[in-house]
């Protein structure tokens, strides 16, 4: 039997790929002053492989391929969707920050680009293996790009630090998978899910599941798996950074989700508590140490631990019925204006690094009055991360205590009154900022400000991420109805 | 004019907010503009506000006037639907009125850094915050309000504000947050009891306790309770607000004080007692202890007081402690007083929050030991400011008088059920706590403005009261003794609503 194969689901898919081919031989015959075209490809790959997404959640029709191991449904394409314009964004805040240094312009994009396509393969993926193939095709391209900066030793030991762990992740998730394989005999989600509804399943299938979601723990930096990621982000170029904290992180929440609902979904006891750990002790060590944090970077990198942990937790105290609806709608939701608030904030980091030349956390001093559309951004994004409304994050947050309500065993309270005492402590530190750019002079700077023009492409991701965080914020209803459509149940 | 009755909630609580954007795309070299702006925005705002005033029906007071109610977030069935009955009329128009008086008083008495443009649109922002949560009529949507207002306060007080500026304006904020995190848990507990589940105010409140067993309910209770106690704050929770109120700018303080403190003590009124009635009834006596503790403690703290402002302060901690009173004895007749006192409190609160600031911009200090016969250097501000000192303390005649003594008579008898020795404790409590009022505002009044002037400012030039300050205090002077005299104008509106509360709670409690 020949594959069925459906060009139009994959539509998304091909018109990436073959980006990114070209991408890659084009930047053979340009000369060096016109290697920056290649991010232009890059770019207008990107927007084309939205338009399939289009068509396809306007047809409607959930498409299985594959023998059911690829399944292109709406909540395959919320997630695509989103995950093309974080690559977009992501495109957007790095033209000047690539083509400004003497780095490689095509490789860039073609590593990029490779790992988007992970991330579109991984929203559709329904089976252990294409699961795990789109994870690698995530990660191998940022391994590179972490240690983009050849000559500086934090960038390499960003990029060696990420790679051993993420190795290591791989390797513990496949020990993992395998079990899972043993035991149920096939690696669909949807007949392991039949599996994991028995009465009688051996304890080896917990272990099998903890081993798997222990390996996503590692890409999606949850305590005590997060070692590598307040490093990992500082050494790496700032946009590679953005692209991690938001991307790849949503590509493991993104694989957790599947599995979770697709696979393990009789199985709660055996990964309840296990997440609800793991969401505890994220948000509540994500937010201490970013409290100690002096390097703007480092500490935006533990607020995104700490947020990873709000983002676990409606799935650690998810029930049948209702609550798991609402606990799932939380996930995406809380992804989608995650990645909006994050890269509007990383995007300000760019920006004010182009005057500065510095990460320093004090160099932010009177940016109020040195640049205060810079400074009126940044805080609007930190603000956002903090929940407080009327910014987008506070929707997050609240749908994310909703669903956790809507579990409703005392499990669940207890972990809806850790997040909300931790939504304050983060207040703290997003602040804190805050307060540097607006309540101290810029004296206090430390650093001899350059008059540097925000380029066209960042002041595009700019605005775009403020709209989103303040649009959202004022009118949750356009988010919420995607995380509604995008629940298969 | 069907049209006004239906937009009317939506243009006061979204004019300011328009009125910002207005601001903000003006360059901060044009002044003039910003504040004409602003003040056109705040005047319009406050016709709205008289406008509804006028087209309210006073003989329903009860019921729910200018209702909008149009879908908004569905998904987790929050409703865009607002409007004003007659508990939250007066504070609304109050607010307004305020507003505009605030922009009147900064037209040249800018704080330092010298920044109009923010500081007005902080001030509008503020504006629609305030107005949004006294007309907000959904958990959500008030929640939304209620937050709405930390974000200015949190600048106005950090950027403008006093030499500690950065740790007060941090404390108010984490304080706040600290308490509406946990008011957001206890709405959502509320939703998810709900049947059907809403977030609808009127709807839940006539659920009337939705035959909750009483643990659950006093647990939702609590969430609730931190968030409004901190907010107004009740003692043990009040120590953001000496600090709060010291640092910042006059027209700062004059804000908090007159009107972000009535959101905790309206959110009791509007959510908290009818929505879980039960939980009330059991609490109510904590909430009176609480509140005579801090009539007490609030009165000892202003007589060590040297500064002005944090006396002042203190002062506010011990008013809403009355103003608490009224609401724990749950009766119509304590939370009609409630409701008046926190309109007084605010008219009078801030007049002396204004009179500081003055104070402070003429002698460049508010150390009270410092200062001295204000009423020979400046005679017209020294007057007043022992007007404003005579209302605070309550004398007849005057606003005060009708918040606090009303207050405390209610504690006499409170509502059915709730141990009556234990109110007329309070009430005895609470009535030193007048006398101790009296002695406090009376001494700083003598300290500041009589005997002689202070060698230190003797020959100084002191300017009396400015002509922006005459039209800022003008209209606030007149309210409270107006109201003083004829406190029936507000107690009219009110006492239709309240009676509809206090009816709806003795139903549920049966």
């Amino acid at each position: 039997m020949s594959p069925v194969f459906d060009y139009h689901a994959l539509a998304p898919e091909l018109i990436l790929t073959a980006t990114i081919v070209v991408v890659l031989v084009a930047d053979f015959f340009f000369g060096e002053r016109e290697r920056f075209q290649t991010s232009r490809i890059a770019t207008v790959g990107v927007l084309a492989s939205l338009v399939p997404i289009l068509t396809l959640a306007a047809d409607g029709t959930t498409r299985t391929m594959f023998g059911g191991a690829y399944v292109v449904d709406d909540y395959a394409l919320a997630l695509k969707g989103f995950f093309l314009l974080v690559a977009y964004i992501t495109l957007l805040v790095s033209v000047d920050y690539i083509g400004e240094g003497d780095y490689y312009q095509g490789e860039y994009y073609f590593l990029l680009l490779s790992s988007v396509l992970g991330l579109i393969v991984m929203a559709s993926a329904r089976d252990l293996i294409t699961i795990f193939v789109a994870l690698e095709l995530i990660s191998v391209p940022t391994y590179v790009l972490a240690g983009w900066r050849k000559h500086d030793t934090k960038s390499n030991e960003a990029a060696i630090k990420y790679y051993l762990f993420g190795v290591l992740s791989s390797a513990v998730m496949l020990y993992g998978m395998s079990f899972i394989f043993g035991l149920s005999g096939s690696t669909l989600l949807s007949k392991i899910g039949q599996y994991a509804t028995r009465p009688d399943l051996p304890p080896l299938f917990a272990v099998a599941i903890f081993l798997t979601l222990v390996g996503f723990a590692f890409k999606i930096s949850a305590v005590p798996f997060h070692f590598w990621a307040p490093d990992t982000y500082e050494g790496a170029p700032t946009p590679v950074t953005a692209f991690l904290s938001v991307a790849s992180k949503a590509g493991g929440f993104v694989a957790i989700l599947s599995l979770v609902y697709f696979g393990f979904f009789g199985t709660q006891t055996a990964w309840q508590p296990v997440l609800w750990a793991l969401a505890a002790a994220s948000m509540t060590l994500g937010n201490l140490t970013a409290l100690r944090q002096t390097n703007i970077v480092r500490l935006l990198a533990y607020s995104s631990i700490a947020q990873g942990g709000f983002i676990l937790a409606p799935l650690a105290v998810a029930a049948d019925g209702n609550a798991a609806r609402s606990a799932f709608e939380a996930v995406v939701i809380y992804l989608l204006i995650y990645g909006a608030m994050n890269l509007g904030a990383f995007a300000v980091v760019i920006a004010v690094a182009r005057r500065t030349r510095s990460g320093e956390i004090s160099s932010y001093s009177g940016l109020g009055q040195t640049a205060p559309l810079l400074a009126l951004l940044m805080s609007g994004f930190l603000f956002s991360l903090a929940g407080i409304p009327p910014l987008a994050g506070w929707f997050a947050k609240f749908v994310m205590f909703r669903a956790i309500f809507n579990g409703g065993t005392p499990a669940a309270y207890t972990l809806g009154v850790i997040a909300a005492v931790n939504s304050v402590i983060a207040l703290f530190y997003y602040a804190g900022v805050v307060r540097r750019m607006w309540f101290r002079d810029p004296s206090e700077a430390g650093v001899e400000q350059v008059p540097a023009r925000t380029p066209p492409a960042l002041g595009i991701a700019l605005t775009i991420s403020a709209a989103v965080v303040v649009v959202i914020g004022i009118y949750p209803q356009l988010f919420a109805r995607i995380g509604e459509v995008a629940f298969p149940g | 004019m069907d049209w006004f009755d239906s937009w009317a909630v939506t243009l006061a609580v979204f004019l300011p907010a328009a009125g910002m954007v207005i601001v903000l795309a003006i360059p901060k070299t044009q002044e003039r503009a910003l504040k004409l702006t602003t003040l056109a925005t705040t005047l319009a705002t406050l016709a709205v506000g008289i406008a509804m005033l006028a087209r309210f029906d006073y003989d329903r007071t009860g019921l729910l006037q200018f209702q909008v109610n149009k879908s908004w977030i569905d998904v987790i069935h929050s409703r865009y639907h607002m409007g004003v009955d007659g508990i939250s009329l007066p504070l609304l128009l109050m607010t307004m009125l305020i507003t505009v008086m605030c922009v009147i008083y900064t037209w040249d008495h800018f704080p330092d850094p010298r920044t109009p443009k923010a500081f007005l649109a902080l001030i509008l922002l503020l504006e629609t915050g305030m107005n949004g949560t006294f007309c907000a009529q959904d958990l959500i949507l008030f929640f939304i309000f209620f937050e709405l207002v930390l974000l200015p306060m949190f600048f106005m007080i950090g950027v403008w504000g006093g030499p500690n500026r950065e740790y007060a304006s941090i404390k108010f904020f984490l304080f706040t947050l600290f308490g509406s995190a946990l008011m957001l848990l206890s709405f959502l507990a509320l939703f998810f009891l709900s049947s059907p589940q809403t977030f609808d105010i009127p709807r839940l409140a006539h659920q009337g306790g939705m035959g909750l067993v009483a643990s659950t309910q006093n647990l939702i209770f609590a969430g609730m309770f931190l968030g409004f106690a901190i907010k107004v704050p009740m003692f043990p929770f009040h120590t953001w607000l000496p600090d709060a109120h010291t640092e910042a700018p006059t027209v700062g303080s004059v804000l908090l004080a007159a009107v972000l403190l009535k959101l905790g003590a309206y959110g009791f009124i509007r959510i908290a007692l009818p929505i879980l009635p039960q939980a009330a009834h059991d609490w109510a006596p904590w909430i009176g202890l609480l509140a005579v503790i801090g009539i007490i403690y609030g009165a000892l703290c202003c007589l060590a007081q040297r500064d002005m402002k944090r006396l002042i302060a203190f002062s506010s901690v011990a008013h809403m402690g009355f103003i608490m009173l009224g609401i724990a004895t749950l009766t119509n007749f304590g939370i009609n007083a409630a409701i008046f006192g926190m309109v007084a409190h605010g008219l009078i609160t801030g007049m002396l929050f204004f009179l500081a600031g003055s104070v402070q911009e003429r002698y460049e200090t508010r150390e009270i030991s410092r200062l001295g016969g204000l009423l020979v250097q400046a005679p017209r501000l020294g007057w007043i400011l022992g007007f404003c000192a005579m209302a605070s303390l309550g004398l007849p005649g005057l606003a005060g008088f009708w918040g606090e003594f009303p207050a405390m008579l209610s504690a006499y008898d409170p509502a059915a059920g709730i141990s009556q020795i234990t109110f007329r404790v309070y009430m005895v409590v609470a009535a030193i706590g007048t006398v101790l009022a009296a002695g406090y505002l009376l001494w700083m009044f003598q300290r500041v403005a009589m005997g002689k002037v202070k060698s230190e400012f003797e020959g100084a030039h002191v300017h009396d009261v400015h002509w922006p300050e005459w039209l800022a205090w003008t209209p606030l002077l007149i309210g409270i003794v107006v109201l003083g005299i004829y406190p029936n104008l507000i107690f009219r509106i009110t006492d239709g609503a309240v009676t509809n509360l206090a009816h709806g709670m003795a139903r549920a409690l049966g």
